[in-house]
């Protein structure tokens, strides 16, 4: 039977990649958030997994304003990074778990989650970074991707209940997989930041500190703020947490706190590292 | 809900509205992912703006690189950051450019939340010094 052995959340800032491609990781500017990562590899190395379902949202490389999920849910074999338009280097394919992917699709679907599948999926910096953080110069990703695409872009954005319901419903889905993976779940993005705008700079330790210190123990408690009510205390770009916690919904009910690390600034961000257990 | 909520300071959503409004504006800079349309803005910018049906204003922002003007005009962070890209700037560049100060204001503003500052006091010092 196939375990789910922890969730693993971090930000996807794109200048950690450049940090990452001019081996910068010991320099004093960086070096507090890339200490948060000596853990999470020791952490991986002890749990294994094999496969990884990523809660992740696109930046205008896959979806553009034409066509506008809210939920997207690959269904590839192969998933591929692509030109983000700034020089990012290209990150080595991802294998998809297409068995797992359709089995998530009828499952949630089946529970009135009305989905969009992606036969064809280009993923970006958001799920390229996370995974380069985790297992640095491997080879080949030790795990089979099957990525879920939040819309963050365009409102009206799915609330934080529906995303965490989403999650939730992911683990119902999972109970019933008869396969036997080891599945890791991953949230990226976040926490507060803002690009855009006069308030551009925008970061807010106190919100997030709530969600920090809620994300195992009462994830619903990130549900109680409107979406326009976490774009004030987050940051326009900081609305990224629904994809922490619709991966926090996917780990299922009880959750424990194994490790965490928070730095800010990255960049303009406000940047974190969790890992928790089923509890 | 979201109507009735009260605004939020130096923010601007980007709703349906802003979507429409914005449309050709992000889908040229949408169409930044591939070098040859980066290179064929860089070799005659007039000419690739042309190419897509940007309204006055929009084209204004774009040859004034005024990056507020591009998200009063429907821009989106997202897309705009890869017209920001073919220039070079940084996300500090372009919070700099969008607060008014210099870069390194901008980036003296972000470290002092580090420190433990608020967002509105190290607001405060960076623009009253």
């Amino acid at each position: 039977m196939a375990e789910i052995v922890g969730a693993y959340f971090t930000s996807h800032v794109p200048a950690i990649g450049g940090a990452i491609h001019k081996g910068l990781q010991g320099d004093p500017y960086w070096k507090p958030f890339f200490d948060g990562f000596p853990r999470v590899h020791e952490w991986l190395g002890q749990v294994k997994p094999d496969v990884a379902i990523v809660f992740n949202n696109d930046h205008g490389l896959n979806f553009f304003l034409d066509t506008m999920p809210t939920f997207a849910v690959g269904a590839a074999a192969e998933y591929h990074n692509a030109d983000e338009g700034w020089g990012l280097p290209l990150y080595k394919p991802f294998a998809g778990h297409p068995e797992l992917s359709w089995h998530l699709i009828n499952s949630l679907v089946e529970d009135e989650f009305d989905i969009t599948t992606c036969q064809k999926m280009l993923v970006d910096h958001a799920l390229s970074i996370p995974f380069e953080l985790a297992w640095p110069d491997c080879e080949a990703w030790p795990v089979k991707l099957v990525p879920f695409g939040i819309n963050t872009v365009q409102h009206p954005l799915p609330s934080a209940k529906r995303c965490l319901a989403l999650g939730r419903a992911v683990n119902r889905a999972l109970q019933n997989w008869q396969g036997n993976e080891r599945i890791v779940i991953i949230g990226t993005g976040g926490l507060s930041h803002q690009l855009d705008g006069e308030r551009a700079g925008f970061m807010n330790q106190d919100y997030d500190r709530f969600c920090l210190d809620h994300l195992a123990s009462d994830p619903d408690a990130l549900t109680d703020h409107s979406i326009h009510e976490i774009v004030r205390l987050a940051g326009t770009q900081g609305v990224e947490i629904l994809n922490w916690i619709a991966a926090r919904g996917a780990l299922g009910d009880a959750a424990t706190e194994i490790h965490r690390n928070y730095h800010l600034p990255i960049s303009n961000t406000a940047a974190a590292t969790v890992l928790l257990e089923p509890a | 809900m979201t109507e009735h909520a009260s605004p939020i300071p130096g923010t601007t959503l980007f709703d349906g509205k802003a979507a429409q409004a914005g449309f050709e504006l992000n889908a040229m800079c949408y169409s930044f992912n591939e070098k040859a349309n980066r290179d064929a803005f860089l070799a005659d910018e007039e000419a690739y703006c042309d190419s897509y049906k940007l309204t006055p204003e929009q084209r204004a922002a774009v040859k004034a690189r005024d990056v507020l003007a591009m998200i009063a005009a429907g821009g989106n962070a997202y897309y705009l950051a890869k017209l920001a890209g073919i220039f070079g700037l940084n996300m500090q560049d372009l919070g700099a450019m969008q607060t008014g100060v210099s870069t390194d204001a901008f980036k003296a503003m972000l470290l002092s939340q580090g420190r433990g500052a608020t967002y509105e006091t190290a607001f405060k010092e960076m623009t009253h010094g």
